[in-house]
């Protein structure tokens, strides 16, 4: 094999390995150095080392391995150098290096038998979701301590500059040292809220990718992937809880759509519009199956419930033959466990279709008022859609105007603007 | 363990308390230092502060000294604990149980001195 090719491979390799290793391997090294930066600064070193190593003495079994013990060798390494050096930030609290004497298998190049490796992923995930921090640090946090993202990519992700981006994420690793937010798993009586936190950031992740806040593209898959990489990762850390089980659901029912929500040309397309036949079956069966054990036993709580309803969507055989009913049930049961406005406002979609849009419209108006909705697009647009199907042109087209200025996905502003003409012209 | 200041904020009444609120704090107070005590953390201090209106500020460029508080706030400090505790998540669950009627409480850690200055 030439060098040439062994190359492609080993980035290829190298590629993978940070997709799906990334987080085990920093979390074991943040044990390790008690330290944010140092972690993260060692694990990027020995992805660079790997490049080498790999490419001349070939791929590891375990590329996972062979990361962390590079990593926490460096770790150690220095720690011993930063000895004499006063540390410039508290180890995180709940991190020893004293206690984490280096194993046997820790030698040059070696590797080891992954059972044997600590899997601090949990610790990492809920250290980067602690509520103390202000939301959109978590979900900078978590994009880059967890999922591996550079801060341009995450700068880009959300729109912001990169030195604000950088800002935010410095401050958010100084207030979890100087404040002394514990690197560890909550104890049970803190974990229902706790978890709340971790999967509000994961969905958060997939909903800005999935209608992105601003651009000419609907989607950004780059998100949506690295949020159902999350959800897929605390399903498989955390498989008897409900809710974990209830969001992977509700991101593979709702992704399962993602290739018919536009149309050839980027036009928005409604769940009405949809190509059914092209919705992707083996997402939708995973998800479906995930609902029902998520249903099972008790209260469900609010990410089965929307899975529950995602999944009714994603079986019915067309729009008009949804079954109506039950995804109306369902949205009275979220309404009672997640009083939000947004699922509100949702319920009224479900109650035209049930009841017809007089009614509808009859409820929507009664969450119109909730300031949280002032700004929302879909207030606007739903209560137009209701308008236009009765018939009321003229309402419906001031509803569409206040629509269009509120939304700022130009995939959106397109079909509002085609709408709006519909209702203008008859 | 580390340190905490916890700072207590709420609408400051006109009036001076009731007796019954006065032993109604007294007793908040008294069992949240036991829940404290109890819970493994430690008060090293606290006092509650004599209303805004009897606050003098002085400002350090020109030492103009003038009546009132240094930052006119709808939530006044009203009174504070140090406190130590395990870690952040711990010295929350103090801070829930601090009493705070009608405001609340801000938690702070405690900068450490004894060593290099804090990097930027």
């Amino acid at each position: 094999m030439s060098q040439g090719q062994a190359s492609a491979e080993v980035r290829g390799a190298l590629a993978e390995a940070h997709r799906r290793q990334w987080a085990f391997v920093l979390a074991a090294t943040v044990r390790l150095a008690g330290d944010l930066d140092i972690a993260e600064e060692c694990v990027q070193d020995a992805f660079v080392a790997a490049l080498t190593s790999w490419t001349q003495r070939g791929i590891p079994a375990n590329p996972g391995a062979w990361l962390t013990a590079t990593a926490r060798r460096r770790a150690l390494d220095t720690l011993r150098r930063d000895q004499t050096l006063r540390r410039k930030l508290p180890m995180l609290v709940g991190t020893d290096a004293a206690t984490c004497a280096p194993l046997e298998w820790e030698g040059e190049g070696e590797e080891a038998d992954m059972s044997q490796l600590p899997d601090d992923r949990l610790q990492l995930i809920f250290t980067c979701c602690h509520p103390a921090l202000a939301p959109e640090a978590q979900v900078a946090l978590t994009l880059r301590l967890v999922c591996g993202l550079t801060t341009p990519e995450i700068a880009r992700a959300f729109l912001v500059s990169e030195p604000t981006m950088a800002a935010r994420i410095t401050r958010a690793k100084k207030k979890i040292a100087l404040a002394r937010i514990p690197y560890r798993v909550p104890p049970a009586h803190e974990l229902p809220d706790r978890l709340d936190a971790v999967l509000t950031v994961t969905h958060l992740l997939f909903t800005t990718g999935h209608t992105a806040p601003a651009g000419d593209r609907l989607v950004r898959a780059d998100l949506v992937e690295r949020s159902l990489d999350l959800a897929r990762m605390l399903y498989t850390l955390m498989p008897d809880d409900r809710e974990v089980r209830g969001l992977l659901a509700l991101l593979l029912l709702t992704d399962a759509r993602r290739v018919t929500r536009t149309s050839a040309d980027g036009r928005l397309l409604l769940l009405e519009e949809q190509d059914r036949s092209r919705w992707d079956r083996q997402a939708i069966g995973e998800g479906r199956q995930l609902v029902d054990q998520a249903l099972r036993r008790g209260r469900p709580g609010r990410f089965a419930l929307q899975a529950a309803i995602a999944a009714v969507h994603a079986e019915a055989p067309s729009y008009a033959d949804t079954d109506w009913p039950e995804v109306l049930g369902l949205y009275n049961l979220l309404l009672a466990v997640w009083p939000s406005p947004v699922v509100a406002l949702n319920r009224a979609v479900a109650v035209a279709m049930v009841q017809g849009p007089a009614a509808g419209l009859a409820v929507l108006e009664e969450v119109a008022d909730d300031p949280h909705l002032a700004t929302y697009p879909y207030l606007a647009a739903t209560r137009a859609d209701l308008l236009r199907r009765l018939g009321r042109a003229q309402d419906a087209a001031q509803a569409y105007r206040t629509a269009l200025s509120l939304a700022t996905n130009a995939a959106e502003k397109d079909f509002l603007t085609r709408r709006l003409a519909e209702v203008t012209a008859t | 363990m580390a340190k905490y200041l916890i700072l207590i904020y709420g609408q400051e009444s006109p009036a001076p308390p009731t007796p019954d609120q006065w032993d109604w704090m007294m007793k908040a107070h008294g069992q949240f230092a036991q829940a404290v005590d109890q819970q493994g953390g430690k008060i090293l201090g606290g006092e509650a502060l004599q209303p805004t209106a009897t606050a003098t500020s002085v400002r350090n460029d020109g030492q103009a000294v003038t009546d009132g508080p240094f930052v006119e706030t709808k939530e006044a400090l009203g009174g504070f604990y140090l406190i130590e505790a395990a870690d952040l998540d711990q010295a929350l669950a103090f801070a829930k149980l601090c009493p705070a009627p009608g405001g609340g409480v801000e938690l702070r850690p405690i900068m450490d001195t004894s060593g290099a200055p804090p990097s930027a």
